[in-house]
């Protein structure tokens, strides 16, 4: 049995730290973006989410492999704990993202933005994730089918951002490309600490799940070795790993 | 190889002689061209509406042929005798892609010339050898990932639901650079090839679609 309780408690705290440094940053020391004002400052929470979430799917896949290969369920749970996390990551970039585009495009969704529409198809595509876990009732062929899917959806990640991003124009500014974008240094400050911020957010709440999924599997096999199997109420179907 | 071509010549066979899976799906794009034309209210069409309409139906029929695939195999035992039978189990896969691409193909032999005769304003002529090389390869991307996505939803309980579910998301990209890629081939005076970029990127879909599914299938057969 893994024990994933172990540092969670200082990780907690550095996440803590580093959000609310991340808070103080984006409202205190970042300046106003000249352009857009105040509401430029939903940046620094929208695209680590979305960096995030889209790095959290694939890391998922990365996971499954993991489960394919040596065929341990306890690489299941770590995909699915990755997707599940990734999931509520994505639709909060999603809802964030609405804002923003609403604040300076005019509109809630815009079409044109190849990265917004790959977003939504990639989210599409895991949303299908957990209907598929619970369709499936044997919970073996379940940890299997879902590994599978979660490495072909994993690969479908950046197949899918250079389809749509050929399809369509840019209207997303490329803040972030390889020679440095255009980001004034006190803005590409704010913006590294909200990343480090979200990415610990995320590793700490991946723990969490982790933690109490498996300490769950633990009591109940305890009680069942202790009191015999009346003592334990039989599982329902269920879309998460047991 | 001897094992693809048993397995193909007895999804074939089943289909010669039951006739279920292809007149359904040729059916179906037929009444959809005529929906279509009622639901737009125009007698021709051409161009990115034209390839965007032929793509869909083409889709959505072969949706048919996905949710059927390997239900005979599952209901008749067919997938435990596979299991029994001393053979690599890949073969199962290219088999049933290779059939779902014949389905596919003879679909459109049908399905594209009455798409020009019902609803396509400018002739079919001209882009027809483009329009052959851009649906081949949107058949393999169909193929590849109807094959992978049916062998998951027939092992679900709500199996007609999970394939489409699942399936669709999976081909868009495929699906953008078909419809894109046809647009410019079904316009008014259009070009006799799809643009490179849509043909470069339909292929890598099948290859790495292709190979991933080539090397997970045998995770989907394990009991």
């Amino acid at each position: 049995m893994t024990t994933y309780g172990r540092g969670l408690r200082g990780l907690t705290l550095a996440t803590a730290a580093t959000l609310a440094l991340a808070l103080a940053l984006v409202f205190f020391y970042a300046p106003l973006d000249a352009d857009q004002g105040f509401i430029q400052k939903i940046f620094y929470i929208h695209v680590p989410l979305a960096i995030v979430s889209l790095c959290g799917f694939v890391f998922g896949g990365v996971l499954a492999i993991g489960h394919l290969r040596t065929g341990d369920r306890k690489w299941d749970m770590r995909s699915y704990v990755a997707i599940h996390m990734s999931l509520i990551f994505g639709i909060a970039a999603l809802l964030a993202g609405s804002i923003w585009a609403k604040a300076s495009w005019g509109h809630w969704w815009v079409w044109d933005d190849p990265t917004l529409v790959s977003f939504l198809i990639v989210l599409l595509l895991f949303a299908t994730y957990q209907p598929l876990r619970f369709s499936i009732e044997d919970s073996e062929r379940q940890a299997r089918y879902a590994s599978v899917f979660a490495i072909v959806a994993g690969a479908f990640v950046p197949l899918n951002f250079i389809a749509v991003r050929l399809a369509q124009g840019f209207v997303h500014p490329r803040v972030l490309t390889l020679t440095g974008g255009n980001l004034p240094g006190s803005m590409r400050l704010t913006f590294l600490v909200s990343f480090a911020g979200i990415v610990l957010l995320f590793t700490t709440l991946w723990k969490y799940e982790l933690t109490v999924k498996s300490t769950r599997i633990q009591i109940r096999r305890l009680r069942r070795e202790l009191l015999g199997d009346d003592a334990v109420r039989p599982l329902g179907r269920s879309a998460a790993p047991s | 190889m001897r094992t693809v071509l048993a397995v193909l010549r007895k999804d074939l066979m089943l289909e010669l002689r039951t006739f279920e899976t292809l007149p359904a799906m040729v059916l179906f794009s037929l009444a959809t061209f005529v929906i279509f034309h009622f639901a737009l209210g125009r007698a021709t069409i051409s161009g990115q509406l034209a390839a965007g309409i032929l793509t869909v139906t083409l889709l959505f029929a072969s949706m048919l042929a996905i949710n059927r695939l390997f239900v005979a195999d599952r209901e008749q035992g067919g997938f435990d005798a596979f299991l029994l039978a001393p053979v690599d189990r890949s073969a199962l896969l290219i088999a049933k892609a290779a059939a779902l691409f014949t389905f596919l193909v003879v679909l459109e032999v049908i399905a594209v010339p009455a798409f020009g005769l019902l609803l396509l304003g400018p002739s079919l002529g001209p882009p027809l050898g483009g329009l052959v090389v851009l649906l081949a390869l949107a058949d393999v991307a169909l193929a590849v990932i109807g094959t992978l996505v049916s062998a998951i939803a027939v092992q679900t309980r709500a199996r007609d639901l999970i394939g489409p579910v699942i399936g669709l998301p999976l081909l868009i990209p495929a699906l953008i650079a078909t419809a894109r890629g046809a647009g410019p081939l079904l316009s008014e005076h259009g070009q006799g090839f799809p643009p490179g970029r849509w043909l470069a990127i339909l292929a890598l879909y099948d290859l790495v679609f292709a190979l991933l599914a080539y090397a997970l299938f045998d995770f989907l057969l394990e009991d």
